[in-house]
């Protein structure tokens, strides 16, 4: 009962009440007015239209960068295998500020912020970001899909004459599409939703829905034109989520792995993909590092060391940020655990409907953009009963709810794994009930749980779109809104300042991938792929 | 009345019927094998006794006592499943000794027995080895080492060989009948394979759409099977149709319609007797098995002289090669 009713209420109150609440002030009064009035301005007319443009264009180019990797990981194994699909992963969970921070650390670089080849603020930085966020979605739901898929196939076709150009796309391509299709439903979404990126690479004329929901309601204080705005972006994802579930994969776990021996790539095929993957993903991240070093003509640890000084910019030291983001994201960590947890029983383990209400209801939170849910919460949660401005649990519960979705999609496919004749195995060999659920479900699911908590932890860590929503606490200022203050001030020690904040950021991340790699892979190796 | 006794059991999901009015008998230390057809029904059976499986009719009995209400695992049976479900978080020691863990056996014991165990199933230091690493047939004896580990009071086997090649399968099969009567074990055997079941059995009951339509040792099940079907499903191959006068081309086999086994281990080739050609000539296990066309009847049978297709030969059959079924 306490499985059903406790993760209910969270979402009831910390999720479904702030999106009514938009829902409500939007269809009404001023709010209706202004969403009424929205399809005849020209500004919004013009929003609307980059919003989607830019993420076609993200999306295609993801897929096309992607590609060659999902190929070479799926299809040969070579010695590095594992630690090129680890470190490929890195960009999807770090924070959005920091891969802002790498792309405007990498333009500095090479000066591509000012002059004839200026990209600093332009779609062209904004797309190159998204691709880097996104080629580790396409890179394993293609590629653990391929993995899957009989070589004999091709083989069938090479030894019917087919060359290897026609091969791919006669054969190989047309049985890939679903996970294609799959995983470039997922990156649109992620593109249309995008936030961080757009506001600190677009600048201020590059616009999406969600920057001006953000500027309507925190710049301008305009909170009937943000509703009216958040009611068009709910509608939206909400249809994309549909969407993007229909073309969700359905495939085993764990299938069995091809029984022919591995091949190993040639050297030229290796070397063009390690080449292109590291353009696309390593080197933002080599400059950023790079530049956190650099100080006037040499390299020091200088502007590491100023990170425990306050300066005037912020409530407080970047330090000080960093351990409130700390702090935050084991609240969170542990809140997505016990709600996600217990929802995840539900799914697997109750009755038909409620198993299917649990299962569409906390992943919600996962379309539904982090910026609506922190708008929503904005709105909703500042009247008595719900007064919740100045609670320091607002922050972690809010991070919480992103992180739900990501604890479920590792806790739910790896419960459900389960075979159930373990299950009876273990009670035919004597053990009762409640000791099955202690021999076989927690043992098995315990790497899932690790896997889920590393992923609520590094999106708690990074989470920026829901935070700069909610009100404002100074001496509990996070990272993520520290590393945009700083980045938005010009001046050199500022910048580096924030560079290396960016780099400590990416390490705490890339930490909590090293876990999610050597913990996913049992039972699970597709879990990721799904997301 | 002493081991397990099925009375009148019934099992069916959705108004579908999968057992239907079911009696079998295990005595102690028997091995009752059941043969049938995959969808017969077998698997529930089994899933019944265990407890797995809810019955809608009947009883199930151990020693006497009702077992309605008990849950699986306060039965005291072991079941081994059709495909390897060995526990992937626990090393080989850690399968086998699940059963003994759960029944509280001190540390100390358990370790001493595991290893028992393992040396009968033939794993001898297999303790510490993951099971992912086993290969096909050594899961199967984790399995098997793991049902047997806590001395189940009856021990039940679904095709636990289906899914391993022939020859690992021969040699299981023989290994597994030595080991379960040194044990004394009593165990149900499921296959759908009559050779495994009639190297195994003490007796065999043949299941046909959730019934027991046949049941008995294995000479008394082979020399009168009863029906067409259960005599097709423990291979025998010579089933002839008769008139209404009860002839074929072999001649008068019976007083009236129906079909009758002709036991091809009843039938020689001899200098006279019926005359009969060879249709086809096919080498197996050292033997040459013949099958010979008389009219439009085949009949199959080993050879104890060379023979070549196309030839003529004489046909002797035994007073007691013609068996008697009921139905088609």
């Amino acid at each position: 009962m306490v499985a059903v009713l406790l993760p209910a209420a969270f979402l009831g109150v910390f999720f479904l009440y702030p999106v009514a609440a938009i829902v409500a002030r939007g269809l009404t009064g001023e709010g209706l007015d202004r969403l009424v009035g929205l399809p005849a301005s020209a500004s919004f007319r013009s929003v609307a239209w980059f919003t989607l443009w830019q993420a076609v264009v993200s999306t295609v180019l993801t897929v096309l960068v992607a590609l060659p990797g999902a190929h070479l990981l799926a299809r040969y194994r070579f010695r590095g295998r594992a630690v090129l699909r680890a470190l490929t992963t890195v960009p999807f969970v770090l924070p959005t500020v920091v891969v802002g921070s790498a792309f405007a650390a990498l333009f500095d670089r090479f000066g591509l912020d000012d002059g004839a080849f200026r990209l600093q603020h332009t779609v062209w930085a904004v797309i190159a970001a998204h691709v880097f966020f996104n080629v580790a979605v396409v890179l394993r739901t293609v590629g653990a899909f391929w993995e899957g898929l009989d070589p004999a196939v091709e083989e069938q076709a090479r030894v019917l004459g087919a060359g290897p150009w026609r091969t791919f796309w006669s054969v190989t391509l047309p049985r890939l599409w679903p996970a294609v299709a799959a995983a470039a439903s997922i990156v649109f979404l992620f593109c249309t939703t995008s936030f961080g990126v757009i506001l600190i690479l677009g600048g201020p004329t590059r616009a999406t829905l969600e920057t001006e929901i953000w500027r309507h309601a925190v710049w301008r204080g305009d909170l009937a034109s943000a509703t009216a705005l958040a009611v068009v972006q709910l509608v939206a994802v909400v249809a994309m989520v549909v969407v993007a579930n229909r073309l969700q994969l359905r495939r085993a776990i764990g299938g069995r792995p091809s029984a022919r021996r591995p091949q190993r790539p040639t050297k030229r095929l290796l070397g063009a993909n390690l080449a292109l993957l590291a353009t696309v993903l390593l080197l933002p991240v080599a400059v950023l590092v790079e530049r956190s070093l650099a100080v006037g003509d040499g390299y020091s640890l200088r502007h590491y060391g100023a990170l425990a000084d306050r300066v005037n910019l912020l409530p407080v030291s970047a330090l000080v940020a960093l351990r409130n983001s700390l702090l935050f994201a084991v609240v969170a960590t542990a809140l997505a655990l016990v709600v996600g947890g217990l929802a995840s029983l539900v799914v697997v383990h109750g009755r038909g409907s409620v198993s299917r209400i649990f299962d569409l209801g906390l992943m919600l939170p996962l379309g539904v953009s982090a910026v609506t849910l922190g708008f929503g919460m904005l709105i909703a949660l500042d009247d008595p009963p719900l007064d919740l401005r100045t609670s320091r649990w607002l922050v972690p519960v809010a991070h919480a709810l992103v992180g739900i979705p990501f604890v479920m999609r590792t806790l739910v496919p790896t419960l459900r794994s389960i075979d159930d004749r373990l299950r009876e195995a273990a009670a035919v060999l004597g053990a009762s009930p409640t000791r099955v659920f202690r021999e076989i479900d927690l043992p098995i699911a315990g790497r899932a749980v690790a896997v889920g908590a590393a992923f609520a932890f590094a999106i708690s860590l990074g989470e920026f779109g829901a935070t700069s929503f909610l009100p404002r606490q100074p001496d509990r200022m996070t990272a993520p809104l520290a590393l945009f203050r700083l980045l938005g001030t010009p001046g050199d020690l500022l910048q580096g300042q924030a560079m290396a904040l960016a780099v400590l950021m990416m390490l705490l991340t890339a930490a909590c991938v090293l876990v999610i790699e050597s913990r996913g892979r049992f039972g699970s190796g597709v879990v990721r792929g799904d997301l | 009345m002493s081991g397990l006794a099925v009375d009148g059991a019934s099992v069916g999901f959705d108004g579908t019927t999968v057992l239907d009015d079911i009696d079998l008998t295990v005595t102690p230390g028997e091995v009752v094998v059941l043969l049938g057809p995959s969808g017969c029904g077998k698997t529930t059976l089994l899933r019944a006794v265990a407890g797995l499986e809810p019955t809608v009719a009947g009883t199930i009995s151990w020693g006497g006592e009702d077992l309605a209400g008990v849950p699986p695992h306060e039965r005291g049976f072991g079941l081994m499943f059709q495909e390897q479900v060995l526990f992937p978080h626990r090393d080989v020691a850690g399968n086998v000794g699940f059963g003994l863990r759960m029944a509280g056996m001190p540390e100390v014991l358990r370790a001493e027995r595991v290893g028992r165990v393992l040396d009968l199933v033939g794993l001898s230091g297999y303790g510490q080895r993951s099971v992912a690493t086993l290969s096909g047939g050594e899961a199967q004896r984790v399995a098997l080492a793991r049902s047997l580990a806590p001395g189940p009071r009856l021990l039940m086997l679904d095709e636990p060989l289906g899914s391993l090649d022939r020859a690992l399968r021969d040699r299981l099969v023989d290994e597994l009948g030595l080991l379960l009567r040194r044990l004394g074990q009593a165990a149900i055997h499921v296959t759908h394979d009559h050779d495994e079941a009639f190297a195994l059995a003490d007796r065999i009951a043949v299941m046909a759409d959730g019934r027991i339509a046949g049941i008995g040792t294995p000479a008394e099940v082979w020399a009168d099977p009863g029906t067409a079907a259960v005599a097709r499903s423990i291979g025998h191959r010579n089933l002839v149709e008769l008139d209404a006068d009860g002839a074929c081309p072999l001649g008068r086999l019976g007083a009236g319609p129906g079909t009758v086994l002709v036991r091809g281990d009843r039938l020689e080739l001899s200098d006279g007797g019926t005359p009969a050609r060879v249709a086809g000539v096919a080498f197996r296990n050292g033997r040459t098995e013949v099958t010979v066309r008389v009219g439009d009847v085949e009949l199959h049978l080993f050879a104890d002289r060379p023979v070549a297709r196309g030839d003529t030969v004489g046909l002797h059959i035994a007073d007691d090669a013609v068996v008697g079924l009921d139905g088609s």
